[in-house]
């Protein structure tokens, strides 16, 4: 378990390559959660092309209503998840109700109909434990409002392989609950309210995106 | 390396073991829900890493039977996406009525929930004394559980709500026997049905069918198994004959796309081409 391997071992192990922005940023809403997810995606840049996953606690009989409701609040490209499909930048993947949306470490998505989680199908936990599996540091996750205390276990591991955690201030959420057992459990630094999430989210992800478009700055010659 | 890069070493020489010691080969399976499953039961087995696991599944067949368990386990509820159930009553129904006899195989039957609700739409369409269904699964526990075909009670009775919007036509509780907290569904239902084990990532086709279901079974493989399973499908299906799969899954990026039509792309719902 513990890390300090690298230390004890005369062999020397080499560390992964790393990538320069963030892979994905899964968010997990519920109980009052739209509100705070149309300010969010209402105040991302045009420019900001980090996928976005999210998992929204839904009634089953949804039907793909959500996602088809959120893509009239946003420029950006709003679908329901399909399974095996691969992640593409500037998109939003919606969990479909009924089911968990999950991560593959080649870059797809994946869904499954296992027994809820917190009484929930689609789990935010599910979902930010697969993406923290595959992303690692290179994750944010984001906690919005709701009733229930999913999410928080998902964001523990996001925080311990690594990644980034926000949490919606739980003062500003309608139902508090959710982010504020995030919060406790997972001992998350960044609470805000959701316009300031947005910002955030850009200030995290958008310089590295354009260090990535212009290499000649990084690469000295040329 | 940090602890997710050595966790799916671990992963996979744990699946490997599995595979080499007894033969079930979940190394093709969708990873992403394998590795859930692994590491919860990791934490309900006690051990501290996955990697303890792999000596016990070499030398402890009880512990393997239980993550085998673990592993294998779907799960489903009767009548679940009522839309399918209407779809089927509208696009697969008056088809199936020009065959005086027809066989079914509904492959990954799981607990067999959805296997009843089938049979409950065939009789209620006057179909069921006409019809033979081969109802398998690979998971031994969950098969024993589809042939006694006792639930939940209350599991039953949530159920009411979505063999309504399925187009149902009578009361629901006809179709089962409550007692106490548990009920069994009608006998009648049974008589036209025969459970089996097969595994679709290592056995064979299985005969001249009319019609095949398979729902929420092809998320879990990964697109290699999907093919294989895929395949077995439309060797087994006669031309002419339907597919069903689950709202989720896709023809589209498979091998046999083009040996099939949509007949609706929402309930997923396909015909086998009619000309070889």
């Amino acid at each position: 378990m513990s890390e300090g391997d690298k230390e004890s071992s005369p062999w020397r192990v080499p560390s992964p390559p790393r990538s320069g922005t963030y892979g994905a940023v899964a968010i997990g809403a519920s109980a009052g959660g739209l509100r705070s997810l149309t300010a969010i995606l209402q105040g991302l840049p045009a420019d900001f092309s980090v996928p976005i996953l999210l998992a929204q606690h839904l009634h089953s009989t949804d039907e793909g209503r959500f996602a088809d409701h959120l893509s009239e609040l946003t420029s950006r490209t709003v679908v329901d998840a399909i399974d095996k499909v691969s992640i593409q930048p500037r998109t939003l993947y919606v969990a479909p109700a009924d089911y968990h949306l999950l991560v593959e470490r080649d870059g797809t998505l994946a869904l499954s109909i296992d027994a809820r989680v917190n009484y929930s199908r689609p789990s935010i936990d599910v979902l930010f434990e697969s993406a923290a599996h595959v992303f690692g540091p290179r994750l944010i996750a984001v906690i919005l409002s709701g009733a229930s205390s999913d999410g928080a276990r998902g964001m523990l591991v996001v925080k311990e392989l690594g990644g980034v955690g926000i949490a919606e201030a739980p003062k500003n959420a309608e139902f508090p609950l959710m982010p504020q057992a995030a919060i406790d459990l997972a001992h998350i630094e960044i609470v805000l309210p959701p316009d300031r999430i947005a910002k955030k989210l850009s200030e995290l992800c958008i310089p590295a995106q354009r260090a990535l478009s212009e290499p000649a700055q990084h690469g000295g010659s040329k | 390396m940090n602890r997710a890069e050595r966790e799916h070493i671990e992963i996979d020489l744990l699946l490997e073991a599995v595979f080499r010691r007894y033969g079930y080969d979940f190394r093709s399976y969708a990873r992403a829900s394998i590795e859930r499953r692994t590491r919860v039961f990791q934490h309900t087995s006690g051990c501290a890493t996955i990697a303890e696991m792999i000596p016990k599944v070499l030398y402890d067949e009880g512990f393997f039977s239980q993550l085998a368990q673990t592993l294998s386990v779907t799960v489903t509820e009767m009548f679940r996406d009522p839309f399918f159930y209407l779809s089927f009553r509208e696009n697969v129904v008056p088809l199936l009525k020009t065959w005086p006899h027809f066989k079914v195989w509904h492959a990954g039957c799981a607990t067999g929930e959805e296997v009843y609700s089938l049979a409950i739409v065939l009789k209620e369409e006057g179909l069921l004394e006409r019809a033979t269904l081969y109802a398998t699964d690979f998971n031994d526990r969950s098969l024993s559980i589809a042939k006694e075909g006792i639930y939940d009670l209350d599991s039953l009775r949530k159920a009411t709500e979505s063999y309504q919007l399925a187009g149902g036509k009578k009361s629901f509780s006809l179709y089962y026997h409550a007692q106490y907290d548990a009920a069994a569904m009608d006998a009648e239902l049974k008589k036209r049905l025969t459970f089996s084990n097969h595994n679709l990532a290592s056995d064979h086709v299985f005969g001249d069918m009319q019609l095949i279901l398979c729902r929420n079974v092809l998320i879990y493989f990964n697109r290699e198994l999907q093919n294989r399973a895929l395949g077995l499908f439309t060797e087994s299906l006669v031309h002419g004959g339907f597919l069903c799969l689950g709202s989720k899954e896709e023809l589209q990026f498979s091998s046999v796309r083009d040996e099939y039509v949509k007949l609706d792309p929402k309930a997923k719902i396909y015909k086998r081409t009619a000309t070889p």
